[in-house]
C-alpha cells in the first residue's frame, strides 16, 4: 500500500511544527525519518497515522483519504509503534499481541481461528512464542518492544509507522529489529536517530529540518558531508561501504 | 483455544462468579436475618418464596414486615450499591491509568455533599426526596466542572485527576463554608451521619431506581470493556487500536458520574469500596476488563453487605456509619497498594 502525504502543516498554538511536508512512499518501502531533536519527526509520523488530524493538508493510503476512514477501518490497514510505551497492567505477553486483533472484532465477538492464526504468526516473527504467558513486568526493553510489534502484525496492517523502535535498546537489538522490519512485506515508515542504521536498513530517507523536509532520497543521495553539518551540525566523513547504496558516517570531533 | 478473553479461561471465572454470587445470596439472607430482632435463616427464605407466591408458609405478620419491607430492601440496596461503586473505580482505574483511582475522584461525592448541604442545612426544598435531587444535582455539577476543566475529558489522564482535586477541594470548602456560618449542632451532626453514607431508610423504590441505574451502567461498561483493555499502553495506543479515545472517556466518565451520583444521593459518600474491589478482582481474574468487571461487580455487592452487617453488630444497640466499617478495611488496603506500587529501585 502506498502512502502519500500533501503539503501538510500542524502545530501547537502559534508554532508550527510540521510545515508544509509532502512525501510518498512506495508500496513495500521502508523509509526511514530523520532529523536533530525537536524537528517533527514524531508529529510527522503522527500525522501520517492518522492519530493527529493536520491543520491542512491530508494524507492518503492507497488512494484513500485517511480523514474520511473511521478510526476503527483505519486500524485494520495501519499500524503504529509507540516509542517504548509502558504499563503499570499485570498483563501477559499473549494478551498484549491479543490486543492487536481489537480492530478486527465486534464488541463482544468471540475469538476466532483467524485471530488466533494472526496472534501465533506474530508471536513466531518476534521469536517469542515460548513466551507467551510471561508477565509483561517481566520483560526486558528490547523483549517489550517486540511484543510492541508483535501486537502491530497482529493488526495485520498492511502499513506500519514506528516512532524511534530502537529506543534505548543495546546494538544488537537495534539491528534484529530494524532487519525484522524491513524483511516485513508491508509498507513501513520509521523514525530514527542513529543515522548509520538509517543507511543499512532503509530503502529511501526524509531528512526533516525545523519541521519541514530538507531532502529526500535514497541514502547515499541524502546522507552527505554537506548536509549532515547545515542539519545536525556535525563534521563527519562519508564512506562507501561494500553495499554502493549504504554509506557509512563516521562523526569526527574537532 | 479459548473462546474468551483468556487468562484462567472462561470456566475458571465462571466458576468464581458462581461461588460468588452464592456467597452473595447467604450475605444478603444473613444481613436479613440478623438485627435487633433476629429471625432464622429458614424464615428468610421462606419469607421470600411467599412474597414471590412460590410457597405459602406460615409466617408471623410481623416477621414478614421486617424481613421484606426493612431489611431485604436494604440488603440488596447494599449489594447494588457495592457492585456499582466497584464498577466505577474499575473503569475510572483503567481510563486515567491510575491505580489509586476510585469513584471520588472526579469530585462527584464532594459536589453530592455541597448538594445535600444546601438541602440539610440551607432548607431549599423540603423531605426526603430532595435531599437526594439535592445530592444529585450536586453531583453532577462536580462532574460537569471537572469535564469542563479538563477539556471535555479529552486531555489525559493528569489533567482529568488534577481537575477532580480541585473540584473536591472546592466543593469541600462550599459544605464547609455552609455548615459554619448557617447550620446548627442538630444539622452539623445529620451532615456529618450523611456524609459517612448510611443504609437506613432505603425502600423497594430506591431500589428499583438504583438496579435500573446498575443494569444500564454494566451493559455500557461490558460493551466498551475491550476497548478499556486498550488503554492499558495510554491514550494514544488505544487510538492506535481503532478506539474512539474521547467518546469511549467521555461516555464512560458520565455513566460513573451517573452511578456515582445515584449512589451517593440515596446512600451517602461511601468511601474505599471503589479503590478496594478492583484490586482484589484483578488478583483473583486478571486485568482484561470482560472478566474483571463482572467479578467487581459480585465481589463488590458481597464486599458491601458484609460491611453493612457488620456496621449493624460491632456496636451494642446502635449503628456505625458504613463508611467508618469500609474505611477501616480500605485503609489497610491501600497502605498494601502503596507498599507494591513503589518504585522498585
Amino acid at each position: 500500500m502506498s502512502v502519500v502525504a500533501e503539503s501538510l502543516e500542524w502545530g501547537v498554538r502559534r508554532k508550527p511544527i510540521v510545515r508544509d511536508v509532502s512525501l510518498s512512499v512506495a508500496p513495500g518501502e521502508t523509509l526511514g525519518l530523520i532529523g536533530p531533536n525537536g524537528s517533527g519527526k514524531s508529529s510527522l509520523l503522527r500525522l501520517l497515522a492518522g492519530l493527529k488530524r493536520p491543520q491542512s493538508g491530508g494524507v492518503r493510503i492507497n488512494g484513500q483519504d485517511i480523514a474520511q476512514v473511521s478510526r476503527k477501518a483505519l486500524s485494520r490497514q495501519v499500524a503504529f509503534v509507540q516509542q517504548s510505551a509502558a504499563t503499570d497492567t499485570n498483563i501477559t505477553v499473549h494478551d498484549v499481541v491479543r490486543l492487536g486483533r481489537m480492530p478486527h472484532r465486534s464488541a463482544l465477538a468471540g475469538w476466532s481461528e483467524t485471530d488466533e492464526a494472526a496472534v501465533a504468526s506474530a508471536l513466531m516473527r518476534v521469536d517469542m512464542t515460548s513466551r507467551r504467558a510471561q508477565p509483561w513486568q517481566t520483560l526486558s526493553g528490547g523483549e517489550r518492544q517486540r511484543v510492541h510489534i508483535a501486537r502491530a502484525l497482529a493488526q495485520t496492517p498492511q502499513v506500519m509507522f514506528l516512532d524511534e523502535p530502537t529506543n534505548h535498546l543495546d546494538i544488537h537489538h537495534q539491528i534484529e529489529i530494524l532487519r525484522m522490519v524491513r524483511d516485513l512485506d508491508l509498507t513501513s515508515v520509521i523514525a530514527l536517530h542513529d543515522l548509520n542504521l538509517a543507511a543499512m536498513f532503509c530503502d529511501r530517507i526524509v531528512v526533516l529540518e525545523a519541521g519541514a523536509v530538507r531532502a529526500c532520497g535514497t541514502p547515499t543521495e541524502v546522507l552527505t558531508q554537506t548536509l549532515l553539518r547545515d542539519v545536525f551540525r556535525v563534521s563527519a566523513q562519508v564512506s562507501a561501504s561494500e553495499d554502493a547504496d549504504r554509506p557509512h558516517i563516521r562523526y569526527r570531533v574537532e | 483455544m479459548a473462546s474468551d478473553d483468556a487468562g484462567g479461561g472462561p470456566k475458571g471465572l465462571a466458576a468464581f462468579l458462581a461461588l460468588t454470587v452464592i456467597v452473595l445470596v447467604f450475605a444478603v439472607a444473613t444481613a436479613t436475618a440478623i438485627g435487633d430482632y433476629n429471625i432464622g435463616l429458614g424464615t428468610v427464605f421462606l419469607s421470600v418464596t411467599n412474597e414471590l407466591g412460590l410457597t405459602g408458609a406460615e409466617i408471623a405478620p410481623i416477621e414478614q414486615s421486617v424481613i421484606w419491607n426493612l431489611r431485604l430492601s436494604r440488603a440488596l440496596v447494599a449489594a447494588l450499591a457495592g457492585a456499582g461503586l466497584a464498577l466505577c473505580g474499575a473503569i475510572l482505574q483503567a481510563l486515567l491509568r491510575n491505580a489509586l483511582a476510585e469513584p471520588f475522584v472526579l469530585g462527584v461525592s464532594a459536589g453530592a455533599s455541597t448538594g445535600a448541604v444546601c438541602v440539610i442545612v440551607l432548607g431549599i426544598g423540603a423531605g426526603s426526596l430532595s435531599l437526594s435531587l439535592g445530592a444529585f444535582a450536586g453531583a453532577f455539577a462536580a462532574f460537569a466542572l471537572v469535564a469542563l476543566l479538563s477539556n471535555g475529558a479529552t486531555s489525559g489522564p493528569n489533567h482529568t485527576i488534577l481537575a477532580g482535586v480541585a473540584a473536591s477541594q472546592l466543593f469541600n470548602a462550599l459544605t464547609s463554608y455552609i455548615v459554619t456560618t448557617s447550620g446548627n449542632a442538630q444539622q452539623a451532626r445529620d451532615v456529618m451521619f450523611w456524609l459517612l453514607g448510611s443504609f437506613g431508610g432505603v425502600r423497594w423504590p430506591d431500589f428499583q431506581l438504583l438496579l435500573a441505574v446498575v443494569i444500564v451502567s454494566f451493559a455500557v461498561c461490558i460493551w466498551m470493556g475491550r476497548a478499556l483493555d486498550a488503554f492499558a499502553f495510554g491514550d494514544e495506543d488505544a487510538a492506535a487500536l481503532g478506539v474512539p479515545v474521547g467518546r469511549v472517556r467521555l461516555i464512560l466518565f458520565g455513566v460513573t458520574a451517573l452511578l456515582t451520583a445515584t449512589i451517593v444521593s440515596m446512600v451517602g459518600a461511601i468511601g474505599f469500596v471503589g479503590l478496594v474491589v478492583p484490586h482484589a478482582a484483578r488478583y483473583v481474574v486478571g486485568p482484561l476488563h470482560l472478566r474483571l468487571l463482572p467479578a467487581c461487580a459480585v465481589v463488590g455487592a458481597v464486599f458491601m453487605v458484609i460491611a453493612d452487617i457488620v456496621s449493624r453488630v460491632v456496636a451494642t444497640q446502635q449503628t456505625v456509619p458504613i463508611g467508618v466499617v469500609t474505611a477501616l478495611v480500605g485503609v489497610p488496603f491501600f497502605a498494601i497498594i502503596l507498599y507494591r506500587a513503589r518504585p522498585q529501585s
